[in-house]
């Protein structure tokens, strides 16, 4: 039986209900206490970590050692200073970059894009460090893609706001096996040639190239951004990342090198199966012999020297023109120091120590894989030749000396890989896009997502 | 108790006292139901990256809701996902049902009963990952398909534009079969068997019995069936976000996903909150029917 309620009774009941929404009265962002704007913090003498004991705030990346080997090496070199690390996969860190650096700022964090974490004041300006560190004598290329303006528009220059472990690079990793069974005995030249070899493999029942492109990674951006640097500079590429007022990456070049794509995709290059591949299949298939080439970066080659020891090589991208200009993505290995840190001092003088001391240089290649920062000059750890490591790391230099280093067109902003390159890359693969409108689409989702910011 | 003259003091503190009793339940609910939603709705009607000052802009992310095609087309798929969430494992419960029950009494209907439940005790990520293997390219179901002679329509079924979405509606209704089918025989156990020998009497057959009894009995059973698979359709998130993450080409984008992508990757809070008052609306607007058929046919 329905006990019926009387009406001032569940209006009670209303109010008590309705008290708990007050906080719905303000708009929303307009209680929490946000930082200001930091400007280049004065910094006097370069900082250090002090004697007394100190305990630092990590935020790092699951599946990447070489993090916990510089902290781990610190500790030993400065025994007053202990960290307390929590890790998180990269797309958990990117989800919670906001919100962890405003409640619980870390004092030294691994960033995703940081246009967006600039423009709500959540970094703290590295400007005054790099003073006092003499980081702003490093070459300029380095810092290049940390720098924003304020409010975080345009990147590429301006304040210094994070700085990187490491310079990882990538290009075309290739199995020295099934090269020789295709008749390679050295990385091709020119794209022609790299054309040719692609077809012989085709022909001989060989994969040609093992790329992940599913779910929300489209990784077919690899190949399509190397064949953009093959067939134009590299710069237009960097203005459009950098979100410099009027670039665009449909551009006549950035179309021929679609093309050139979508002609690799009809031809079989890719396997069958590319639009459900992820970023793990791919490495175990390569890994597993079942391809030729693979577009990838050299935080696998420490990997890769393991696992494929004496069978897998390294080469950049080849131009269009024998002996032209070579370009390749390549980036920091981004860290930062939250707005309101508490020990950033001792951060700063962290992420200086891996730049210069011997020790943390050798751990950033034997366990990163890739090039340190730092000056021009520093000390550069040898590598066994032959491995695949040292076959970056001399791709590296390269790429520096023609001034190749271009950021990923997947980080131009905070969705744009979700949001555009992954599903329109997908639709080239099946069919259902055609190179013109791929650029097209990219270029009006951009246009959107800058003007929505 | 009989009708006695209570005095209003007494009955106005019994009154109290009840709402006593409710009150721990009705703060639960408040802050933890009432509050969201109110404050989702009201993000809603704002243009907010969730940490920086916001703008109030109306209306105008309901509009993006229905005119921007990724948005509108993921609503499409949810409502598509219902066929696969909802109708088989419904349909096929029914007909599981009533086939164990005729044989209720043997060792092989407690086995069925078991295999069919069990999809609800593994946890839906792990389903997830063991159906993207057995829907890879190399998968078990590919290598079948090629045992048989069918090696022509191989395919990486969760990475393909056409199948996509059925592959993963699949998996949906593998892990709600088992549900529907336990709740429909434990309706069944309900049903008086004087109704089935009274019809046998009158000569009907078990297809006859099914439509005209059993059917009819388990008005309620199947309210609540269709009821929670729907809902399951249209907020489904984990199994896709586990097999296919939205792609190939947003061929498999759900809302439950695209509010998920909005809030914590492209920090559209406002336009995220919008889609999720949407999808609230929509799973209230296809509950309701369901539920007062039910009532109705209780009468």
């Amino acid at each position: 039986m329905a006990r019926r309620v009387r009406p001032g009774r569940s209006g009670a009941a209303l109010v008590i209900a309705m008290g708990t929404l007050a906080a719905a009265c303000a708009a929303p962002g307009s209680d929490s206490p946000r930082p200001q704007a930091t400007s280049a913090s004065p910094v006097s003498a370069a900082p250090t970590c002090g004697t007394a004991p100190i305990t630092m705030n990590g935020y790092f990346e699951t599946g990447f050692p070489l993090p916990k080997a510089l902290t781990t090496e610190f500790t030993k070199q400065h025994p007053n200073v202990t960290w307390n690390i929590r890790e998180d996969q990269f797309a958990v860190i990117t989800q919670n970059a906001p919100r962890v650096l405003a409640d619980n700022p870390p004092d030294l964090m691994r960033l995703p894009q940081v246009s967006e974490l600039v423009k709500d004041n959540l970094l703290k300006n590295l400007d005054g460090y790099a003073t006092a560190f003499g980081w702003d004598k490093w070459p300029a290329s380095q810092l290049q893609q940390l720098r924003l303006g304020p409010g975080g528009r345009p990147r590429g220059e301006g304040s210094l706001y994070a700085l990187g472990l490491n310079f990882s690079m990538t290009g075309v990793f290739y199995n020295k096996k099934l090269a020789a069974q295709v008749g390679m005995s050295a990385p091709p030249a020119t794209l022609a040639e790299f054309d040719a070899v692609l077809a012989k493999a085709k022909s001989a029942g060989i994969t040609p190239i093992v790329q992940f492109n599913g779910g929300a990674t489209g990784g077919l951006a690899f190949p399509l951004q190397n064949l953009m640097a093959s067939y134009g500079p590299p710069e237009p590429i960097n203005d459009w990342i950098f979100q410099k007022p009027g670039a665009t990456i449909d551009t006549p070049s950035n179309l021929r090198a679609a093309q050139h794509l979508e002609r690799w995709i009809k031809a079989g290059y890719f396997q069958k199966d590319v639009n459900a591949v992820d970023y793990a299949t791919m490495m175990s298939r390569f890994i597993g012999g079942k391809g030729l080439f693979m577009f990838d970066g050299d935080w696998e080659s420490g990997n890769l020297d393991k696992q494929m020891a004496g069978n897998v090589g390294f080469s950049l991208m080849p131009p269009v023109q024998e002996g032209g200009k070579r370009a390749a993505m390549s980036a920091p290995l981004t860290f930062g120091i939250a707005a309101n840190a508490k020990n950033a001092d001792c951060a700063a003088f962290f992420l200086n120590w891996v730049a210069t001391d011997k020790r943390a240089r050798e751990i950033g290649v034997e366990v990163g894989g890739s090039r340190p920062m730092g000056p021009a000059d520093a000390y550069m750890p040898t590598v066994k030749a032959g491995t695949v490591t040292a076959g970056t790391l001399a791709a590296g230099a390269n790429i520096a000396k023609d001034n190749g280093a271009m950021d990923f067109i997947a980080n131009a902003t905070g969705a744009i890989y979700a949001k555009s390159w992954t599903p329109q890359l997908q639709k080239l693969v099946a069919g259902q896009q055609t190179p013109q409108e791929l650029l097209k689409t990219v270029q009006a989702d951009y246009a959107g997502q800058l003007e929505g910011n | 108790m009989g009708p006695s003259h209570r005095r209003p003091a007494v009955a106005k503190l019994r009154g109290l006292t009840g709402w006593l009793f409710v009150a721990p339940a009705l703060a639960f609910y408040a802050v933890f139901v009432l509050r969201p939603i109110t404050l989702t709705f009201q993000y809603s009607l704002y243009d907010w990256d969730g940490i920086g000052p916001s703008t109030w802009v109306g209306p105008a992310n309901y509009g993006k809701v229905f005119t921007d095609p990724d948005l509108f087309e993921s609503l499409v798929n949810a409502v598509k996902l219902i066929v696969f969430f909802s109708a088989i494992p419904v349909v096929l419960g029914l007909a599981i049902a009533a086939t164990i029950r005729r044989i209720a009494a043997s060792r092989l209907a407690l086995i069925a009963r078991t295999v069919l439940f069990l999809p609800q005790v593994i946890p839906l990520v792990a389903a997830g990952i063991a159906w993207s293997w057995l829907l890879a390219s190399t998968g078990v179901i590919n290598q079948l398909l090629s045992l048989v002679g069918l090696g022509g329509v191989t395919r990486a079924w969760l990475g393909d534009f056409a199948t996509a979405l059925p592959a993963v509606g699949l998996i949906g209704a593998w892990v709600l079969l088992g549900l529907c089918t336990l709740l429909l025989l434990a309706g069944m156990s309900k049903i008086d068997p004087a109704l089935y020998e009274a019809a046998r009497l009158d000569g009907a057959g078990a297809w006859r019995e099914f439509v005209s009894i059993t059917v009819p009995s388990l008005r309620q059973e199947i309210a609540v069936c269709v009821t929670v698979t729907v809902i399951a359709a249209l907020a489904s998130f984990d199994i896709i976000y586990i097999s296919t993450q939205g792609g190939p080409g947003n061929t498999t984008m759900v809302p439950g996903l695209q509010i998920f992508y909005l809030a914590f990757s492209e920090r559209e809070v406002g336009m995220a909150s919008a889609l999720a008052v949407v999808l609230m609306v929509l799973v209230i607007a296809c509950a309701l029917p369901i539920q007062w058929f039910a009532k109705d046919g209780n009468k």
